[in-house]
């Protein structure tokens, strides 16, 4: 090579550009392996990706991976990142010295009108003609060679899902990226109409297609969009999908509790019983357990929403669901996340973020903790155990039918919840439902993996380290100050947990909840079937679990009456007390606005039900 | 724009019945989402399917437009014409 050696020190700063569903993500993971930092953009919930490439010439380059964009006018808060980023606008983050315009060969006409959006902006630019290999799988054949001279860009055909045609990739970055830093992009005001027209005779030149294009797709869907058989197939998906959430966690979850209480044994024996001892078992490790215990049934859902996110049938679900989710004035993406709160609300919000308009996804974030999530099934049970006699109404248990009851008032409340949200804090007009429905496509493992490793290092790093506080300043307002020698009442009630609960009960005597209710509302805000052990904390019960309810649910009987125990039920519905789902609601909406206006409308809603059944249960005189 | 009678409005294909972009009313949209239309490959002269309708109601559809399939609700597929 004649020209002079590149200027090892810099590291040039490169990002992969292109429309939704062009297969760019793959190829950041096949350019990256697991060489990636995720994390969010300053102020925004826009996910930002970061790795490291190697250049043939010995460069070490900064590869980001910018959200999917149709174009530079951005249309969500995703893609106006993008477009920030490609004009270097975003604070904190360096000037691009060069754009990997990622486009599907199977969609040539429509991505390409993307790349001469991009060509006038100046920036060294490399046309990744991606997905080749379903291009030939359809039928399609694209001279790379013509399309290169036609629009003047070198191009490279790859396929990122079996990492073809990155060696070549790197030498045309390496040929483009000059050792100075390119000027900054102006914006260009091109007519979209006139580059369309204009990318659909390149297409029409460079492509000859022999076969009916996405004729798979088309036959799946004839299946997965049919008027009857589509949402039975969705109904069987789902099924399937909480059937694996609860039984394949079941085993984990075990082993988990069980790995606990070994380190809580271990500690019992090694250290002396004191302060020191208590903080770690009783507060961290209890506390910090009581929702790491739910991580098996988080890692599922997630696997589950990620495959179907990659495969496309994410978007088909969408379609199916969206006239439903109209009537409260959601869209169909909404579908999904929300369902996936019956397991658990933090998956659920974080799947959020596929809904490109922000007010429908907040709305969403919103009321994803009123779908009735696991961990309220261990209070529902202790609770339904003690009051709900075991007798038959029709073919029905009446212990099932209240539990039913009790989901289906969840719903019926997000319902209203999401229609009178519309309508005052998120109103406002949102974008029109407009959706690609990408092809079909096998989930890459390694795709899979990487975007489960992402999502949970981000649950257990931002909730986690909320969790830890959190749990740790319940533990010591349970435990302080400690009781008197010679106090007969539990030790709870002489803690400020307990003092806080006492000062509550005024609050709470008007729904029918007593003083130890009260006080196990306190520590029972880490998570929601905490307040199970908490009562037999209250009641002085040691050792209360859900496996070990029995002498909870006579003590119980024995101190609630009837309305009280409805009221209760109620309450939990609505419940707010999930410490990370308001810590993932704070990460998913950048702000401590919105957890606190959930914690409160929540409460507000968990009073007013609790008190409305507890009134109409003593007035039909139970 | 009066709907001309050699036009008619998209919704009123059959399913797997083709036909060409006659006109797309571009004042009756927000122009960003006039703009996304236009970027999704909705355009005058291109062909157009309705590959399927959604079920409890027949609302949104989908509609091949060239290669791409994309989802959109009746209310704003009223506002593309095709050539009848």
């Amino acid at each position: 090579m004649n020209a002079p050696a590149p200027n090892l020190a810099r590291s040039p700063v490169v990002a992969l550009v292109g429309n939704p569903n062009a297969g760019k993500t793959s190829l950041f993971n096949a350019l990256t392996g697991s060489r990636q930092k995720v994390g969010n953009y300053p102020g925004v919930t826009v996910e930002r990706k970061a790795g490291r490439l190697a250049l043939p010439d010995g460069r070490l380059c900064d590869l980001i991976d910018l959200p999917g964009t149709y174009s530079l006018n951005p249309r969500s808060p995703d893609e106006a990142v993008s477009r920030d980023a490609i004009f270097g606008r975003i604070a904190g983050e360096r000037p691009l010295d060069a754009i990997v315009a990622v486009i599907d060969a199977t969609n040539l006409r429509n991505h390409l009108r993307f790349v001469l959006e991009l060509k006038p902006l100046g920036l060294p630019l490399v046309v990744a003609l991606n997905m080749v290999d379903l291009a030939a799988r359809d039928g399609i054949r694209i001279d790379a060679a013509r399309l290169s001279a036609l629009i003047g860009l070198p191009v490279v055909e790859t396929v990122a899902v079996r990492k073809r045609g990155l060696d070549a990739l790197g030498g045309a970055l390496a040929a483009g990226i000059g050792d100075a830093p390119p000027p900054l992009p102006v914006a260009a005001t091109g007519d979209v109409k006139a580059l369309q027209k204009q990318a659909r005779q390149i297409s029409a030149a460079v492509e000859t297609s022999t076969g009916a294009a996405r004729r798979w797709s088309q036959r799946i869907d004839r299946v997965a969009l049919h008027p009857v058989a589509g949402p039975l197939l969705l109904a069987a998906i789902l099924f399937f999908m909480f059937q694996a959430v609860f039984s394949w966690a079941e085993a984990p979850m075990g082993w988990i509790e069980a790995g606990i209480a070994a380190v809580q044994a271990r500690l019992a024996l090694a250290l002396p019983a004191g302060v020191l001892l208590s903080l770690l078992n009783d507060g961290v490790l209890a506390g910090v357990g009581a929702v790491v215990v739910f991580l098996p049934q988080i890692l599922i859902l997630f696997a589950f929403i990620i495959a179907l996110e990659q495969s496309g049938y994410m978007t088909r679900a969408a379609f199916l669901m969206d006239r439903l989710m109209a009537r409260v004035g959601l869209n169909g993406r909404a579908f999904i996340p929300l369902l996936s709160s019956f397991a658990c609300a933090i998956p659920g919000i974080m799947a959020t973020r596929t809904i490109d308009s922000p007010r429908d996804r907040l709305t969403t974030i919103l009321i994803a903790p009123l779908m009735t999530c696991s961990a309220r099934l261990p209070v529902y049970a202790v609770v339904i155990g003690a009051f709900i006699p075991a007798r038959a109404v029709g073919p029905f248990g009446l212990q099932g039918l209240v539990l039913f009851v009790l989901y289906l008032a969840g719903i019926l409340g997000a319902l209203v919840a999401a229609f009178a949200l519309r309508r005052t804090v998120t109103r406002g007009s949102a974008p029109p439902f407009l959706m690609e429905m990408p092809k079909y496509q096998w989930p890459a493992p390694r795709d899979l993996a990487l975007g489960l490793y992402g999502r949970a290092t981000a649950f257990l790093a931002r909730a986690g380290t909320i969790i830890l506080a959190s749990t740790i300043v319940l533990w010591g307002l349970a435990s302080w100050p400690q009781p008197p020698a010679d106090g007969e009442r539990p030790p709870i009630e002489y803690s400020l947990a307990g003092k806080i609960g006492a000062g509550l009960e005024p609050i709470f005597a008007p729904i029918g909840f007593n003083k130890e209710i009260a006080i196990a509302l306190v520590p029972g805000m880490a998570a929601r079937e905490v307040a199970v052990s908490a009562l037999g904390t209250v009641y002085a019960l040691n050792g209360v679990d859900e496996d070990h309810a029995d002498g909870l649910i006579a003590q119980l009987r024995a101190a609630w009456p009837l309305p009280t125990a409805l009221a209760f039920l109620a309450w939990f519905v609505f419940a707010p007390q999930c410490i990370s789902t308001l810590a993932i609601t704070r990460r998913e909406t950048a702000s401590w606005r919105w957890p606190i206006f959930m914690f409160t409308y929540l409460f507000a809603a968990a009073y007013v039900a609790a008190g409305v059944t507890h009134r109409l249960a003593l007035a039909a005189g139970l | 724009m009066p709907p001309s009678p050699a036009s008619r409005c998209i919704t009123a294909l059959a399913v797997g019945e083709v036909a060409l972009i006659a006109a797309i009313d571009r004042a009756g949209l927000a122009p960003d989402t006039a703009q996304r239309l236009c970027e999704l490959g909705f355009d005058e002269g291109v062909d157009v399917e309705i590959l399927h309708r959604a079920p409890f109601g027949g609302d949104p559809i989908a509609v091949r437009v060239g290669n791409m399939v994309v989802a959109l609700r009746c209310d704003m597929a009223a506002l593309i014409e095709v050539a009848a």
